[in-house]
This record gives structure tokens, sequence and C-alpha cells, in this order.
């Protein structure tokens, strides 16, 4: 059951609905009324939020890249990758799937952006295959039209030895969800998997993490941060889950969320399912309003209500894109939440 | 001539009436000091000059320099000079200390119409600022207040205060928490800022700081106003004799 499937078969059955207890806060049964016609050819120009950072970029128009709905990239040399997903479509749906390999001693640094305009229904599928010794860094800027729905859904198996750092970055949509199922089968792995969800008007975002440790010594560690106002809805949820004998597994997750208006939602669901015995994890979450005192002390201070406000979310947030180990797209994440955030007031 | 002028402040804080005709004038150039029990209201009459949310005046002025205080938004107050050393300093997690009172000092010379203070300029001022009050500059690149010790948040005020240069000071039980080479130095730091166009109310609890801090008057705050007046003789003999007998003048 998924979009993917709805999307192939036309059958609206398959798509998950809000009794899919991992579909209960993005539910695209009752959404989706029909399954549209296909979206037509699109060949974007270079470019994207990340092209002043040089490498490979591998471009999906409407879900086709070089006419296929499908590619396969194998790193080498590391030099990133931009991978970009870009739609321009009304009332048409496209669906693109992807591979990526990281050999052994391989470090990738991967781009990818989600650029579109119009309303339409998307679904991206990625699988990222991670070997012994190579480290995949994934940084993910997710900046969709109000009216697009899109689930992406990214598979990523790592080796003993190998290592995964992602970050998404989404200002939200109609409705969307981006997925990150990562099985560490052996354990040795490292795995870091942040968020930052900044959404408004009548935004949704849903982001959703699986990681399970299957074998001994692999570590996990998770920092999600959102940012909602007016009417948005944000979504997380984290399950993080130690087979029986993957002892020594340490894994900790956070997700925090600041509400910034009485008709915003935030929805969390941590879950740790824990069936090995000598484990270290912890998780925390939090839900709750700016401190209206440090407010108080910020104006002492001479700085305007806004400014104040401005200051403290960008901090908030902040912590998340401090997390980012590749300059460059620090810089441009740094940038992309001053713009969510100071275009609001 | 007259600075701070209060004239039969009222205020409440969640319907509880805790300013109960407050009049004090602070005349430029001088030092009050404010002493006074536990619960009289020293730190709610600073959160009412400086326009705290949740302190509803009631009745009375406040102005400065003729202008009315109250009628401006808390910010609008500090562009005006006003500044506060608060008693319990909040934390600012996330944002360094130069960050945030850069960007208080910029947002201050806006809203006063001059030109914003450049990097360089800034900079050079916090490291001298920062070594005449002893404070390691790595410290101020670190999210203000957040895991300070208590004496570090209040040499931290005072560093604040040093910067953005304000023409009126409140500091509100600023020698707590600081050891004695620490009440050293920050006095030091206020004393630097006397001059004939500053005002500083200096609300403590012990005579000690007012061997450093040399006040010109002395005002005993109980219930909600004040209830005596006096020179720095006053100081000492509340230090012998406790406020009963200025609790029971108030009752
Ligand atoms: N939010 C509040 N709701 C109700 N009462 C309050 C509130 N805040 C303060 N008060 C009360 O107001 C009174 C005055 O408090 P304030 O903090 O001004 O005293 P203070 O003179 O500064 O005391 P201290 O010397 O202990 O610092 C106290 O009785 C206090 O309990
Ligand atoms: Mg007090």
């Amino acid at each position: 059951m998924s979009l993917a499937t709805a999307i192939a078969t036309g059958d609206l059955t398959q798509l998950p609905s809000r009794r899919d207890e991992d579909w209960r806060w993005t539910d695209l049964r009752g959404l989706i009324r029909a399954i549209p016609p296909a979206s037509g050819l699109l060949e974007p120009t270079p470019g994207g939020p990340f092209a002043g950072l040089g490498g490979e970029e591998i471009v999906f128009g409407n879900g086709r890249s070089d006419g296929r709905a499908g590619a396969l990239f194998t790193a080498e040399g590391g030099a990133p990758l931009r991978l970009r997903f870009c739609s321009d479509a009304r009332g048409a749906r496209h669906a693109s799937t992807m591979v990526i390999n990281a050999p052994g001693g391989e470090r990738l640094t991967l781009l990818e952006s989600y650029e579109g305009q119009g309303d339409y229904l998307a679904d991206v599928e990625l699988h990222i295959e991670i070997e012994a010794g190579a480290h995949v860094t994934r940084v993910v800027l997710v900046e969709e039209p109000a009216e697009s729905i899109l689930v992406s859904t990214a598979h990523v198996r790592l080796q003993p030895g190998a290592s995964f750092h992602q970050v998404v970055l989404t200002s939200g949509g109609r409705r969307q969800r981006i997925e990150t199922r990562v099985t560490q089968a052996q354990g040795g792995a490292e795995v870091r998997m942040d968020g930052v969800y900044i959404l408004r008007d009548q935004r949704h975002a849903d982001l959703t993490t699986v990681v399970t440790h299957g074998g001994r010594d692999g570590t996990t560690s998770q920092l999600t941060k959102g940012v909602v106002r007016d009417q948005a809805r944000g979504v997380f949820q984290g399950r993080i889950v130690v087979e029986k004998g993957a002892d020594g597994t340490e894994a900790r997750m956070g997700h925090h969320a600041l509400i910034l208006s009485d008709k915003a939602e935030v929805d969390a669901k941590p879950e740790l399912l824990i069936f090995a015995d000598d484990v270290q994890c912890a998780h925390g979450n939090t839900i709750g309003a700016l401190d209206e005192a440090a407010i108080f002390y910020a104006r002492q201070r001479g700085m305007p209500e806004d400014v104040a406000r401005a200051m403290l979310t960008e901090a908030f947030v902040g912590e998340v894109v401090d997390r980012i180990e590749h300059e460059g797209a620090r810089d441009v994440a740094r940038a992309w939440v001053s713009a969510q955030l100071g275009a609001s007031e | 001539m007259t600075m701070l002028s209060i004239t039969n402040l009222h205020a409440t804080v969640g319907d509880k009436q805790i300013l109960n005709g407050l009049t004090l004038d602070v005349p430029a150039g001088e030092v009050h000091a404010i002493m006074g029990p536990n619960g009289a209201g020293k730190s709610t009459l600073s959160y009412v000059l400086t326009g705290r949310s949740g302190y509803e005046v009631t009745g009375g002025s406040a102005t400065l320099n003729g202008e009315d205080l109250l009628a401006l938004a808390p910010d609008e107050r500090a562009a005006k000079g006003v500044f506060l050393s608060f008693q319990y300093p909040l934390e600012i997690p996330g944002v360094p200390a130069l960050t945030f009172i850069r960007t208080a000092l910029n947002a201050q010379r806006k809203a006063r119409g001059e030109a914003e203070i450049t990097a360089p300029e800034f900079l050079k001022k916090a490291r001298a600022t920062a070594a005449a009050l002893k404070i390691d500059f790595e410290m101020l690149k670190r999210a203000l207040n957040v895991g300070f010790s208590g004496g570090e948040k209040k040499r931290m005020e005072i560093f604040q205060m040093a910067m953005l240069e304000p023409r009126f000071l409140i500091l509100d039980e600023t020698d707590s928490g600081l050891d004695i080479d620490a009440l050293k130095i920050v006095s030091n730091g206020v004393n630097a800022l006397r001059s004939p166009e500053r005002g500083m109310l200096v609300i403590t609890h012990y005579q000690r700081l007012l061997d450093y801090i040399k006040p010109d008057r002395v005002h005993v705050l109980s219930a909600g106003r004040i209830v005596a007046s006096g020179g720095p003789e006053l100081a000492l003999e509340l230090e012998a004799e406790g406020y009963d007998k200025y609790v029971q003048v108030a009752a």
C-alpha cells in the first residue's frame, strides 16, 4: 500500500489512509478523489538551491530524467551529487525512483532538492546502499508549492563501518510526507538523521523516520525541530527498533516544536522499540511556545517584539542547522531558515 | 533637574495590588538606593518602569525627562535609555552573547535614527569592556547566560549595560550572588557610568554595595510605597536596626 502503487495501478484503495497507524496524521485516501493523468514533459534548466556548490547534477523533470523514471548513480571521487526533483504541473501526477550506491571507502555528499510549481501528485522513491567504510551525507531541501502532494521515501541500508548523516528541511505542502527508512542489518554503523520543518498558512509536513538496528554496536542520533504558525500542521514520527541481540546500540532521538499560533498543530510520536538487553537509548519530545520572559528581556535591551521573536525562533532552529558538517550546505540551510522565518512578519 | 519622576504610582500584578501610591524623584547625575523587605514591591517597580506585561498600572505616573514612560513599549523605553539589570537574568539559548548585544544596540540606534555600529567598532568596544570587567572574551561567544553561574550572569548584566550606555540605570539586586572581588569589579563598572547626565536607581538588601556605589539618597520601600528617605547614613541605620519601624509605619 503506497502512493506509488496507487499511481501505477490507478487503484485508489492502495492509498494509505488515516486507518493505517503509520499514516493517521497524513491521510491520502481521504484527500485524493481520483488519480490524475500523467504530467507533461518538463526539462528544467540547470541550477537549483545547491547550484553554487558544484558537483554533478541529476535532474528529474516531472518524474523523468533523460526520458526515464529511474536512474542509477554510483559515487566516485568524492564530488557532490546534486539531485533535483523538479515539478511544474497542474492536476497531474508523476513518480520517479533512483538508486544510489556508495562503494566502500567513498564519501558522497548528496544535495537533494524539491523544486515545484503548480498543483500535482508526486512520488519519489530512493534506494541508498552504503558499503563498509563509506560515508554518505544527505541534505534534503524541500520547497514545494502550497497545493502539491508529495511523498518521498528513502530506503537506506548500511553495512558495518558505514555512516549516514541526513538533514531534511521543509516548508511543507498541501500534504507531504518525507520518510526515511534506515536499516543497519548487522549493526556497527553510524546514523545521524535531523530535520527542520517551518510551516505556515495551511501547509502540512510529515517527517517520518524508522531506524532498525539488527546487529551490535550501531549508533543513531536524531534531532528534529519544527516551527508552525497560522493553521499549519507538523507531524513527526520517529521509530527506532533495536532487535534482539543488537547489544551495545546507542540511540538518541529528540523532537522539539514551537507552536506560534492557536490554530497550528503538531503531532509527534517518538517510539523506541527495544528487544536487546544492553543498550543506551533516550528520547525527548517537547512542544511549546516561545519563552515570553526571554522576549521581554530582549525587548528591555531594545529589540522590537518582532525582532526578538525572530531571533529566538531562528536560534531554536539553528541548533539543527549547526549540525550540518558540509559548510556550503550549512550556509544554504541557514539562509533558507532566515528566509522562511523572516518573510512572515 | 529631575530625570525620573514617579508620582503616586499604583500597580497590580495578577489582580494583587503591589504598588500603593509610590512617589520618588531621581535628579540627573544622582544615584538613589532603594532598600526594603522581601516582597515590598522593589522588583515590581523595576518591571513597571520597563513595561513588562502582566504588571498593570492602575494609577499615577512615571516620566523620564518629562516624557511619559508608561505609554511606551519596552523597547521604546530602552531606546530612550532605560536599562534594567535583572534580579534574575534570563537565559537565551542559541544566541551568542555578542550577537544578542549587537542586535540590541543596533535596534536602539535604529529607533533613535542613528547609524548602526560597524562590526570592527563593536568588537573593539566589546574587547575593551570585557577586559575592564574581567570577563573572558570566549564567554561572550557562548549562548547568553546559558549555563552561566549566578555571579557570571550578574557580571554579564553589567557588561550589557556598559555596551549599551543607557541614560537611566535600574540595578535590581545586582550585588546578590557576587563574590567579593566581583562586587568590586561590578561596582567599578557602574561607577564608570556615573555622569551628570545619568541617573541610577540601585535596589539592594546590603549596605556593603553602597560602600562601593555611593548613593546620594537612600529610600525605604515597604508595602508598595516609599516610607522613608534620607542620606547614605539611612542605609547604615537599616543595617543595624532592620525594617521593623518602617513596616509599622506602612501598616
Ligand atoms: N505574578 C504574580 N502574581 C501574584 N503576586 C505576585 C506576582 N509576582 C509578584 N507577586 C507578589 O508581589 C509582591 C512584590 O514582589 P517583588 O518581587 O516586587 O518584591 P521585592 O521587593 O522585589 O522582593 P525581594 O526583596 O524578595 O526581591 C510579592 O508579595 C510577590 O509575591
Ligand atoms: Mg526583588
